[in-house]
Formats: C-alpha cells, sequence, structure tokens
C-alpha cells in the first residue's frame, strides 16, 4: 500500500476550510511581499483527514511495538506526561512573559534543574541545550572557559575512547579542542597504558560515556577519573546512557565534573519524529559560575512557610551564554518534570534496574546464537554480530530488514564501529518478559533462516509499504520533490520596506 | 576476506595505503577497508598544500553504514587529490589501489616508512582482526 504526496492530490480551486467575512479593516501587504502563486495543496479536509491517518498506520512507533534501538532508550512515552504538557497554562504560556506571570513554570523548571543536580551528584544544571550533542558543546565550552579563567592556555586537546559516541569528536571540534581518540583494550574498556601516555598539561579534558557504547560500564573509571584529573584534565560523562544508572550511581560523586543528560532517553519524553530533544547540562561546584544562562533561580525567599518564593532568570556569573532562543525546549522540560514526580527516587532506581535486568535478559537470551564480542553482564544494552562464518553473504542489514518483515522494529546496526557487523539492542524497562521472549524466538528463527534459506535475508523485507531501498541512490542523489522554494533575495523591494 | 594485497604498497593498522616512488607517494584504502566500509558514497578530500603529520585526519570516507576519518600513514604535504572521486566515490570500491587513490603527497619524513606494515604484516594484521 502507497499513499500519494498531498501535493498530488491537489486540484485547483479546492478548499478544505471556509473562511469568515473578513471583520478587520484591510490593509495591503508590503509591496515586496506579495506574489501570485502560493505552492500549497488545494485539498480537502477529508483529504487531509485521511492522507495523514493512512500516512501514521504506514508509520512504526513505540506506541506500535517493540523498539530495541540501542543507544537510542526507546521507551515507552506515558500519556500522563502529554496531559501535562497540554495543560493551558503551560501550553499557552509565551516565552516573553513577564517573570512574576510564568512563576509556575519558572518553579517547574527550577526544582527540575535541582533534581537532575541531585540524580547526577552535581551541584547545578541549565535546562538551556536543545539536544544531547548541544549538552556535549555546552560542557565543553564550560571546560574551556575553566581553563582560560584560569589563565591555563595551552589545553587544546580532549581525549574520547574509540567506544564513545559518534556526537562526542563532532562537538570536541565544534568547541575548538583537538579529539584524541584512545583505544579500547580486549575487554572493551579504556587502554589504560595509552591514558596513560596521553595525558599531560595539553589535556583539557576527557569525554566518556558509562556505560559505554558497549553496553559496558568501564571497570577502569576510577583509574581513568584520577589519571585525567591528575595532569590537570576535567572529566565529561555523556550521560546518554544514564538510564542503566539511576539510583545507583551518581557520576558527580566519582569525580566527573560536567554531564548532560537526554530527556528524550532517560526521562521518557518522545523522539525519533515524536518531538524535538532537550539535554541539560548538570556541573559540580567549579564549573557551577559557567553555566549557560539564564537559568531558573529564587530571586526573592520565601516569607513564610506557606508562601512561595519569588522566581527568576538568574545568570550565572561567568556564564559562557546563552544556547538557545527562550529557554531551553519548554515542552520536554514539563515531560520530564511530570515523568520524575511520578517515578520519585525509588521509582528511578527501579527503572534502571528493569533496564539493566531487561538487557541481560535478552543477553542471555541470545548469547548461544549470535556471537557477542565482549560477553559479561552488561548495562541497559548491549552488543552482538550479525554475521556467521557458516553463513557467508548474510551481513547485520540483512537481519534487520528480515526483523522488519516479523513486525520488529530493528536494533541499531553498525555502530558501534569498533565492532563487526554490529547489532546494539536496548529494550529498556518498559518491555514485558513476553515482548522479550518474541524477540528472541524472532532472533533465532532469522538465525536458522540465515543458514537455510539466506535469500530471504537478502530480500527482506516483504511486507512493509517499501522493500529494501537503494541506500546508495539515496546517499548520493539528494531529490527534494516539493516545489523549490523561491529566490527571496531577488526581492530587494522587501529589504529597502524594512530598512 | 582478506581482499586483495599488492605486494609493492605499505598499510597502516587503520587500513590506509601508500605507494612510495622516490620522495613523491600516493595514499588510499585498502580493498579490506572498502570491503567492510561497504558501498561508498562520499569522499572528503583535503586542500592542496596542506601539511599534515603522520596519524593525522586528513580525510573523511563515508558509505551507506558508516564516516570513517582518513589518517596519514605518514607526515607529509599533500601535491594532488584524486577530484574524480567527488563525482564519483564508487571508484573506491572498484578499484581501491588504482582509480580509487586520495591523496598524493610529498614526504617530509622518509624514515617514517620503517614503520608501516609490508603486504605479507598487512596480510597477517587482518587474520588476527577476523
Amino acid at each position: 500500500m502507497t499513499e500519494p504526496l498531498i501535493y498530488e492530490l491537489s486540484s485547483p480551486g479546492r478548499c478544505g476550510v471556509l473562511l469568515p467575512e473578513l471583520d478587520v479593516p484591510e490593509t495591503a501587504l508590503p509591496e515586496g511581499l506579495l506574489r501570485d502563486d502560493l505552492d500549497l495543496p488545494e485539498v480537502s479536509e477529508v483529504q487531509v483527514i485521511r492522507h495523514f491517518v493512512k500516512l501514521s498506520t504506514l508509520n512504526y512507533s513505540i506506541d506500535k511495538g517493540f523498539y530495541p534501538l540501542g543507544s537510542c532508550t526507546m521507551k515507552y512515552n506515558p500519556k500522563v506526561n502529554e496531559d501535562a504538557a497540554r495543560l493551558p497554562g503551560l501550553a499557552g504560556l509565551h516565552p516573553l512573559v513577564d517573570e512574576q506571570d510564568a512563576q509556575g513554570a519558572l518553579a517547574m523548571m527550577y526544582h527540575l534543574q535541582g533534581w537532575l543536580a541531585e540524580i547526577a551528584g552535581f551541584a547545578g544544571c541549565s535546562l538551556q541545550p536543545a539536544a544531547g550533542a548541544q549538552g556535549e558543546f555546552a560542557g565543553l565550552l564550560m571546560i574551556r572557559a575553566y581553563h582560560l579563567d584560569r589563565g591555563d592556555t595551552k589545553r587544546t586537546r580532549i581525549l574520547i575512547p574509540n567506544s564513545a559516541h559518534g556526537t562526542n569528536p563532532a562537538s570536541v571540534t565544534m568547541a575548538g579542542f583537538e579529539a584524541v581518540e584512545l583505544p579500547s583494550d580486549e575487554n572493551g574498556d579504556v587502554d589504560l597504558e595509552a591514558l596513560r601516555v596521553a595525558c599531560d598539561d595539553t589535556v583539557a579534558g576527557m569525554m566518556i560515556t558509562v556505560p559505554s557504547t558497549l553496553g559496558l560500564f568501564e571497570v577502569h573509571l576510577p583509574e581513568v577519573i584520577e589519571l585525567v584529573h591528575a595532569c590537570g584534565g576535567l572529566m565529561y560523562m555523556d550521560g546518554a546512557n544514564m538510564n542503566a544508572m539511576m539510583g545507583v550511581l551518581k557520576p558527580g560523586e566519582i569525580g566527573f565534573d560536567v554531564q548532560h543528560y537526554n530527556l528524550h532517553k532517560t526521562f521518557s519524553t518522545p523522539h525519533g519524529g515524536g518531538g524535538p530533544g532537550s539535554g541539560p547540562v548538570a556541573v559540580n561546584e567549579k564549573l557551577l559560575p559557567f553555566l549557560p544562562g539564564p537559568i531558573a533561580g529564587v530571586v526573592e525567599e520565601a516569607s513564610g512557610d506557606d508562601e512561595a518564593p519569588l522566581y527568576g532568570w538568574v545568570m550565572p556569573e561567568k556564564s559562557i551564554g546563552r544556547l538557545k532562543a527562550f529557554h531551553g525546549n519548554f515542552g520536554m522540560i514539563i515531560r520530564a518534570f511530570t515523568y520524575i514526580r511520578i517515578h520519585g527516587g525509588t521509582g528511578l532506581k527501579a527503572v534502571s534496574q528493569y533496564a539493566v535486568l531487561n538487557a541481560n535478559y535478552l543477553l542471555s537470551q541470545l548469547r548461544d546464537t549470535y556471537t557477542v564480542p565482549h560477553d559479561r553482564f552488561c548495562g541497559h544494552e548491549f552488543v552482538i554480530e550479525g554475521h556467521w562464518k557458516d553463513a557467508p553473504g548474510v551481513h547485520a542489514l540483512d537481519i534487520s530488514k528480515r526483523l522488519m518483515d516479523y513486525g520488529l522494529h530493528p536494533p541499531t546496526n553498525y555502530f558501534p564501529l569498533i565492532v563487526p557487523e554490529a547489532l546494539m539492542i536496548e529494550p529498556t524497562e518498559t518491555e514485558p518478559k513476553e515482548t522479550l521472549d518474541a524477540f528472541v524466538e524472532v532472533m533465532k528463527t532469522i538465525a536458522r533462516e540465515a543458514h537455510e534459506d539466506p535469500e530471504l535475508l537478502h530480500s527482506a523485507p516483504h511486507v512493509t509499504p517499501v522493500g529494501r531501498v537503494d541506500e546508495v541512490l539515496a546517499a548520493k542523489q539528494l531529490a527534494l520533490c516539493c516545489v523549490p522554494i523561491p529566490d527571496w533575495s531577488a526581492r530587494t523591494e522587501l529589504k529597502t520596506d524594512l530598512a | 576476506m582478506s581482499g586483495n594485497i599488492p605486494a609493492d604498497l605499505k598499510f597502516t593498522e587503520s587500513d590506509e595505503w601508500i605507494r612510495v616512488e622516490g620522495n613523491e607517494a600516493t595514499i588510499g584504502v585498502s580493498d579490506y577497508a572498502q570491503e567492510q566500509l561497504n558501498d561508498i558514497v562520499y569522499v572528503e578530500l583535503p586542500d592542496v598544500g596542506a601539511e599534515y603529520k603522520k596519524g593525522d585526519t586528513f580525510g573523511v570516507v563515508e558509505s551507506v553504514k558508516a564516516a570513517s576519518d582518513m589518517h596519514m600513514p605518514v607526515s607529509g604535504t599533500i601535491t594532488a587529490v584524486n577530484e574524480a572521486l567527488e563525482d564519483a566515490p564508487e571508484t573506491v570500491n572498484s578499484d581501491p589501489y588504482g582509480a580509487g587513490w586520495f591523496v598524493k603527497i610529498t614526504l617530509a619524513n622518509p624514515s617514517e616508512l620503517a614503520g608501516l606494515m609490508d603486504a605479507a604484516a598487512y596480510a597477517k594484521y587482518l587474520e588476527g582482526r577476523e
């Protein structure tokens, strides 16, 4: 089943709404803004509804089925989060409203900053970063500002293990540092000898993901932190995998200086097409003055026990500045606030425990059928290899595509890069055992098919609206199908009008 | 699975090859690397005249699977880049040791060549990775 583009449904003169009579004085638009054509589809309301309902049924989402996309923490997004975000007082709040008229929103942000600091054992937090990578960028700018503030200008390098998230080296480069890649040892941990050699007075800090992208808890963590601190560097924790550690380990308490969160992973705000990200950044006392701002703060203490304090915007003393227009992705902030408030400390700890339990259960069920490169207790996710010596020609991609035939979302494939034919599986805590067992059954069936009838895998998927796409063509030939964007630069009249 | 390994080339652990002719050299990625990367869709090359140290990242090769950095096998200055790869990056897949070359350099420190693997050592190295 395919669905045409909405532009292909268009018929000249057709209209979906009846506009009311004009009841205000008519004012002409500026000359430079006028045009004769308007490239919008002309369709009726029922066509629009059917078009988008059909598309939504072709889509795959966490509300439809299991989504073990490693590294992405595709947990179920509770509907109560959506209720909270749609409360009229929050959904209708203008971002430029006066502080005294946004006390509720400011109070939520203030408390969320405090909770996020507490969960990871830090002193403070800014909710500004719009996603994980911007959180990384913010953390790195703070590390940079910290060293420069001390008058230390030779620290230009950031160390990154080769099991890091791909965004880490990109953020390092964006922040003006040089990324130095560290090898992993045979167990998938940081190679301590290589770290020792790399540590000198040009090291600004180290970025590390815990658990790593292999799903492994770094066993050398105390030594790693000590080595980096000893040479004067700061420790950045990529908190993308915090779903494995809430209530179990506080990075701030074991020596990390800064970390970001992904609210859209750990704290159940929608992502993967469902909403923007949010990457708050939490820091210890050292970096507190450098937080991106303004952040929510108490500007006047409460006058009595039953009174609320006055909240307002506060700029940290040596702030690296503003990272985002307005106040971060506020809709995500409300959802994460709701999620934390509902779960409480005990609930969040249970979230992490079940996330780790589910991953280890899947690993235990799959290890006889698939190669596990680093077979030990995993965190909230693990990596297997999607190939067999006695099934030549079958690759991880074929397994992923075949999973779609069974109505399941594939795991992350070909990441991390250090594992050949990697399939990275993260079940999350929200899946019941029945779902996990069904997934194991399918994975074993596919392994059998790979040996007995590999063509089934090569030609998969068979039941999806679109079969196997030509990825080479898709990557090389960027064909956009909508009408070209008008060349606004030619409309000089407008510029003159505004000047 | 280690693919074709020409005897006259030297190799790095990150799968670049280098062909030395006097003080000049040509650099590309090995047959094994292109096979692992799968269909290559984009190659980012440096500017002519750029100077790099051994191990520096000088380019990026992007396939449908992943984007990987290219590392300098030895220190040197870029004297030419294979502009044909811009339109036809798949040449790296079809002819990794020939038309799929990446850059030409002048060597800054020829003694660094001694630290690279010859064809036999590289073949053994790849066996260990299987």
